[in-house]
């Protein structure tokens, strides 16, 4: 009796879902880290008048990628590039997509605000902090740097499901996806802001709108990677530095990656023309870095050419600025 | 447990050495029992203040009627209210004609072979599966296989699969309060299985399945995970036309707003927070009330 009943119900169900036949929306899903800028350009882009539906969701960019692929969404949100296996799922359901970036994170290298001694680190000795040889070695902030203390160390940083985490370990260490595994992990941002804000000997990693938002309670350390031609000496995360290039290597862009088919019907060439041009104000206003202006009309040039494929085929690029990469395409040719 | 203190009197006393040991545990124990209720009642309380007091200068009109927003101060919980009530209604629809259904077929029809007894054994196993799983399940079948999408109707339906295990529990709970010699009595009058079923058992045990209904509807409002995994979505500026709409939940609004780097969005996570507590603490008011109500009726 119950499986009869319960078949009806799905046919009722189907029946009812087929009848309700809705407007145009324009369906965006991924990150959630790029979901607040998303946000943003729908409810300013729906103010409009005759704009269509837009909808975002935050299933992560792996889960947003997924369902892209799949055909069920029109724009992806991503905070990291598309991987080689998601390409060929893609490929595989023949979903060609335009590759869009849209903005910058800076990633923040934060300790306890009484912290008086790591007021600038180098790339170096974050990586004998983090990478995976590290764990159960490097316990004492006198093991990353003679002259430090010698007091414990407790690590904070992003859980490793995360693209934040993705890209703090091919920035850092070298290679994606591997570290230490002994620190405390969160996908929460505001949770490690609470662990290394109550933690003298705390240092941790995380975006760097959440150290802005919570500067009184947070000491942060400057970052030298090491090279000259891009700012000498260790450099403060600042929107300025992330975005002329300076803060490197832990500034990486924001992508959303738009169906080439959904790109055809006029109104997600609207949305993505709006979000493009309104996005130097929208993201600054959400927490954080615009690309530089020029960045955004190669985006748009891109777009309007439906210019399909990765720039990032080999994984994260570090330390490669938005512009260069989509102007050497450009004179690339074809 | 104390023994007899060897000091006492003998023979004459016992019942008295016996009662005077017996309060002094009595009272420890009693005090031991209270301090386990006041230890949880209070961080509950601390937690709730604290909340209330966050959330106190968000919770005005505009909080309700307003899309979210990329402004904290402007942002309000309308879709995501609108997208809980509808979400509540179709899962209720869904799930309490199959979830009571079963439970009278398996209390009142069936008979107890070895199908039974596996099915009983599946009910509970599911009963304590981990609700993500539903989320899985539901986004395959619903939403790809059936091709709902990422609508109502699929959230509903995940919903319901999900409640169905404990509605069956307590609907089955709620038929065995009614006594046996009730039954026989209604068979001995020449009633067949359905009359008795309708005139005088379902009658009798419907405070009980009320209750189960709604405090398992109570405990689906806060369901966040299976939600997301089925794909409701976190920014809608628009409200459900249709079964098929695209949603978003009050729990969802929540857990994206406790997120956010802005502390501002924290007191519109603790307003939201304080809409969905009110709303589970009015749906228990009901259900307190209906039973109070309908024992009533039955009894009086």
């Amino acid at each position: 009796m119950a499986t009869a009943a319960r078949w009806l119900l799905v046919a009722g169900a189907l029946a009812l879902s087929a009848c309700g036949k809705e407007k145009a929306v324009i369906r965006v899903d991924g990150s959630s880290t790029v979901f607040p800028i998303m946000e943003a350009a729908a409810e300013q882009y729906q103010k409009g008048a005759g704009a269509a539906r837009v909808t975002v969701g935050t299933s992560g960019t792996g889960g947003g990628f997924k369902k892209f692929c799949a055909g069920e969404t029109d724009i992806s949100d991503a905070s990291r590039p598309i991987k080689k296996t998601e390409d060929e799922a893609c490929a595989q359901k023949g979903v060609e997509y335009v590759e869009l970036p849209i903005a910058y994170d800076g990633i923040a290298i934060v300790v306890h605000p009484k912290n008086d001694w790591a007021k600038s680190m180098t790339v170096a000795e974050l990586k004998r902090l983090w990478e995976p040889e590290a764990q159960k070695k490097v316990m004492r902030w006198s093991d990353v740097r003679a002259g430090f203390p010698d007091k414990e160390i407790h690590l904070f940083g992003a859980g490793v499901d995360s693209g934040t985490y993705d890209y703090f370990t091919e920035a850092v260490v070298g290679k994606e996806h591997a570290s230490r595994g002994d620190y405390t992990a969160s996908e929460d941002d505001n949770v490690l802001v609470q662990g290394i804000a109550g933690d003298e000997n705390a240092l941790g990693f995380f975006g760097l709108a959440y150290y802005l938002e919570n500067k009184d309670r947070l000491g942060l350390v400057a970052v030298d990677d090491g090279k000259a031609d891009n700012g000498d000496g260790a450099i403060n995360p600042t929107a300025e530095t992330v975005q002329n290039g300076t803060y490197q290597p832990l500034s990486r862009p924001l992508f959303v990656y738009v169906a080439k088919k959904a790109l055809e019907r006029p109104e997600v060439a609207g949305f993505v023309k709006f979000a493009l041009e309104s996005a130097p104000k929208l993201v600054a206003e959400v927490g954080y870095v615009a690309l530089p202006e020029r960045a955004y009309t190669l985006a748009q040039a891109r777009a309007d050419a439906r210019k399909t494929g990765s720039l990032f085929t080999g994984g994260s690029q570090v330390g490669v600025s938005i512009e260069d990469l989509l102007g050497r395409e450009d004179k690339g040719g074809k | 447990m104390s023994t007899p203190h060897p000091s006492v009197a003998p023979p004459a006393d016992t019942e008295g050495w016996l009662r005077t040991g017996h309060t002094r545990n009595e009272a420890a124990f009693r005090a031991l029992c209270k301090l386990a209720i006041a230890l949880p009642l209070c961080l509950l309380l601390l937690l709730a203040g604290s909340l209330l007091v966050e959330a106190w200068p968000r919770l005005g009109v505009g909080f309700f009627a307003s899309y979210p927003s990329r402004f904290a101060e402007s942002a309000g919980i309308l879709p995501a209210l609108v997208g809980t009530a509808l979400l509540m209604a179709l899962t209720a629809l869904f799930s309490i004609p199959l979830g009571v259904g079963a439970a009278i077929y398996l209390e009142e029809y069936a008979r107890p072979t070895r199908f039974t007894a596996l099915l009983e054994l599946n009910i509970t196993t599911l009963a304590g599966v981990p609700s993500i799983l539903y989320g899985l399940l539901g986004l395959e079948l619903f939403v790809r296989v059936m091709d709902l999408g990422r609508s109502l109707v699929a959230g509903a339906a995940t919903l319901a699969l999900l409640l169905l295990p404990m509605l069956i529990t307590v609907s089955r709970e709620a038929l065995r309060t009614v006594p046996r010699e009730l039954r026989e009595a209604c068979f001995a009058l020449g009633a067949d299985r359905f009359a008795t079923l309708r005139r005088v058992v379902l009658p009798m045990c419907m405070p009980g399945v009320l209750t189960g209904i709604i405090l398992s509807l109570a405990r689906a409002i806060g369901e966040t995970a299976p939600l997301i995994t089925i794909g409701a979505l976190g920014y809608v500026a628009f409200l459900p036309t249709s079964l098929g709409s695209a949603f978003t939940a009050l729990p969802i609004q929540i857990f994206n707003w406790v997120s956010r780097p802005q502390a501002a969005f924290r007191a519109n996570a603790a307003a939201a927070i304080v809409v969905l507590l009110a709303l589970m603490l009015l749906m228990n008011g009901v259900a307190l009330w209906l039973r109070r109500r309908l024992q009533k009726r039955i009894t009086g």
